[in-house]
């Protein structure tokens, strides 16, 4: 493959695009597949070649069109004399299919009801970068992805480009890290390149483990070639040539997308030996995650990939310097690698313009929870949670009162409304005792109980805490004991003060981020939501009606002995 | 057993003793991998999907093809929650309890399998047609709280709903 080759690919498919004067695109993420998104397709595939509209009309699934709330959702662009017009229906089912199929695209007349109103907050805050393709290019085929740009980049690094400006365009984007803890993604690069080794790695982390993420799932299914081609691009900038991609068993959608991806890429040799007719090789491989979510820390991660069990070891050595079969490796998060090809094409400059002093560029949330708009957004850093929740997420549903915003999954920490007008971006974040996290914003409202929350994410650690080290294999059974007690009405008002001592030992002591971050939402909801606690110790009373009280004591009985022993 | 693979003479004869035609293909999966211990994840993985479970038996056939010792597949078998060592019943049902499906009410959705159906999460019933399974997130929170019936995710379930579906599974 060189750029004439691929440049007739891109020619090619782009000719047939506008040979075709409607070109719909039907949602095929899980969320929308689960609405039988997979059966609306198949309907307008039918009701187009019934109507014996086969050459004017293209149906083509697509990745995560953002409002998973509203699916089925379709797109349908038309090509009108002088400019597209494009429609997004939202709740179309297999009746509404053959309505857009005869109204629509028959009669030319574009449904009133049902479709998303494309001036709407919802749409008009984002900004697109690493969400680009997803929702306008066909996954499933190359072809497609090629005519939306991708390997573009690539190339320009491969025949315009040293490794080391590949680093130095990286470090000047100020791109950091978008698996939550937010380093320095130019710095992690230049470190791995100037490690010693004859061979290096390059890993995708794409065990999305946190619990109300769905971003890097997203992106995987909606655009794999982004994330392919940002993994080749650092691969060429630190002088590897092998690439894993690490992905969680419980995303199988992903998986087949990716397989697919990485075959198609090969044929087209834009992977494999001697792309573009340069010297460098670049091959990918898939490794599948069983459940675990501490393997989505870097050194667990390692193990896991080598087969074995996914337990952390201390650092250093970090895995730049000795990773995977004790190569220096390279480990980003599928997001990070998604944004590669836009800085290198767009241009460092461009990409720090969008964002705060610290956190340069977008940032991709999944909206969860109590939330009017649920679904995929990627915002500039540094918008404020106000605006994700109430312009972009429309607020809270059925007229109750917004409580918490919790980021960062089980690492994280519940933002309550006095913090609403925090602008989002890394620093800020662990201001308020929160974290980025990888993404997952989930909304709760008054009917949530904080501690309750609180034992929820310690019940999660506890079950993951790997058991390598005390700290976080004890130290979570105990704070969860705690939590539960409180959570029956059993509690005493010096089980905060022990949370709270237990919450630092955890997070001085523990030997990988799962025992560090573990405290974190216990901190946080203690710091903002005390009174709660506090109700449920005096008072017995869970103020939301989520805990259920256990019956008091006799009052001449001797109190019973609850002291949680490990 | 392909005779290009490095086997010690103790390893696993040409044919299974059971006869059983699954472990020729566990036989292509490891081929695959070229036998490389690295691969053990990949290898239960496809010996999950062929058995349903990970027995025993099979543990041991993989250990010795791998040349890895016992301890280190058994080890690695119990430590992911995707590896299952009992046998699943007929039907799975999911349910999936990431943050935003428990803030949405899965843990009721839960209880009322467990009150109907008499199987806690992780457990399959008597008559080996239902098992109830927990899964830590399924990615689909945009349509919380999300049940997984077998294969198949379904959105914005509730209790009442979940349990119709586990009717129709549970007929004779």
């Amino acid at each position: 493959m060189n750029a004439e080759e691929l440049q007739g690919i891109v020619d090619a498919e782009r000719k047939a695009q506008q040979e075709v004067r409607h070109r719909v695109g039907v949602c095929q993420a899980a969320g929308c597949l689960s609405l039988g998104a997979d059966q609306v397709k198949a309907a307008l595939q039918r009701t187009v070649e019934e109507a014996r509209l086969g050459g004017e009309v293209e149906v083509f699934g697509t990745g995560c069109l953002g409002l998973c709330d509203a699916g089925t959702l379709v797109q349908v662009e038309s090509r009108e004399p002088g400019h597209v017009c494009k429609c997004l229906y939202q709740k179309v089912d297999a009746e509404g299919a053959v309505r857009i199929v005869k109204e629509h695209l028959l009669a030319g007349t574009p449904l009133d009801d049902g479709q998303a109103d494309a001036e709407s907050h919802f749409f008009a805050k984002q900004r697109r970068v690493v969400l680009q393709g997803s929702g306008v290019l066909d996954p499933e085929r190359i072809e497609s992805c090629l005519a939306a740009g991708a390997y573009q980049a690539l190339h320009r690094a491969l025949t315009e480009l040293k490794p080391a400006d590949v680093i130095a365009e990286i470090t000047a984007s100020g791109l950091r890290g978008r698996g939550g803890a937010g380093y320095p993604t130019g710095l992690k690069w230049s470190t791995v390149s100037k490690a010693v080794g004859a061979r290096k790695v390059i890993i995708c982390n794409a065990d999305e483990g946190d619990p109300g993420a769905f971003m890097d799932r997203s992106v995987l299914e909606g655009d794999p070639h982004r994330v392919l081609e940002g993994m080749a691009i650092a691969g060429y900038a630190v002088g590897a040539e092998q690439g894993y991609v690490y992905v969680r068993g419980e995303y199988p959608l992903a998986i087949a997308r990716l397989k697919g991806a990485i075959k198609q890429a090969e044929r087209l040799q834009l992977l494999g030996h001697r792309i573009f007719e340069s010297a460098f090789n670049f091959r990918i491989d898939l490794r599948i995650g069983a459940g675990a979510f501490v393997c989505g820390e870097e050194t667990a991660l390692i193990a896991s990939v080598e087969g074995r069990r996914g337990t952390p070891r201390p650092r250093p050595p970090y895995p730049a310097v000795s990773g995977l079969g004790g190569m220096p490796t390279l480990i980003n998060n599928v997001e990070t690698f998604a944004n590669v090809p836009a800085i290198v094409t767009g241009g460092a400059k461009a990409f720090a313009s969008v964002g705060t002093e610290k956190s340069k560029g977008t940032k991709v949330f999944a909206l969860a929870g109590k939330i009017a708009r649920t679904g995929l957004i990627e915002v500039p850093m540094g918008m404020t949670l106000r605006e994700i929740i109430f312009d972009i997420g429309g607020g809270i549903p059925d007229g109750k009162a917004f409580k918490a915003a919790q980021t960062g999954g089980p690492s994280g920490g519940c933002i309550p409304a006095q913090h609403l007008d925090l602008p989002v971006d890394y620093e800020s974040l662990i201001q308020v005792g929160s974290f980025m996290g990888s993404g997952g914003l989930i909304v709760m409202d008054e009917t949530s109980c904080m501690v309750d929350v609180a034992a929820y994410f310690m019940e999660f650690c506890r079950d993951e805490s790997c058991g390598k080290c005390v700290p976080c294999r004890a130290g979570t059974v105990q704070m969860h004991g705690l939590l539960t007690r409180i959570c029956r009405g059993e509690g005493r008002e010096a089980d905060l003060a022990q949370l709270e001592e237990l919450a630092e030992l955890l997070k001085s002591t523990s030997l990988c981020g799962l025992g560090q971050g573990a405290p974190n939402p216990v901190v946080s909801t203690l710091r903002y939501f005390r009174d709660e606690y506090l109700a449920h110790v005096r008072e017995r009373r869970c103020p939301a009606g989520v805990c259920k009280m256990a019956p008091p004591p006799a009052p001449h009985a001797t109190p019973a002995r609850t002291e949680v022993r490990p | 057993m392909s005779q290009n693979a490095p086997m010690s003479p103790s390893s696993a004869p040409a044919v299974h003793p059971s006869g059983d035609k699954r472990f020729k293909m566990l036989d292509a999966a490891l081929r695959r991998q070229q036998y490389q211990p690295e691969a053990l994840l990949e290898i239960l993985h496809a010996a999950q999907e062929l058995f349903g479970f990970l027995s025993d038996d099979v543990l041991l056939y993989v250990g010795t093809a791998l040349k890895l010792p016992l301890s280190r597949v058994y080890g690695v078998a119990t430590f992911y929650n995707l590896f299952t060592l009992k046998p699943k019943g007929q039907h799975t049902c999911t349910v999936c309890m990431g943050t935003a499906c428990y803030v949405k009410g899965a843990g009721e959705i839960l209880a009322a399998v467990e009150r109907a159906h008499g199987v806690k999460a992780g457990e399959t019933t008597a008559d080996g047609k239902l098992s109830s399974v927990v899964a830590r997130c399924v990615g689909a929170c945009g349509i919380a709280p999300a049940v997984v019936f077998d294969q198949e995710v379904a959105g914005k379930q509730d209790a009442a709903t979940v349990l119709k579906r586990l009717e129709g599974w549970m007929k004779p």
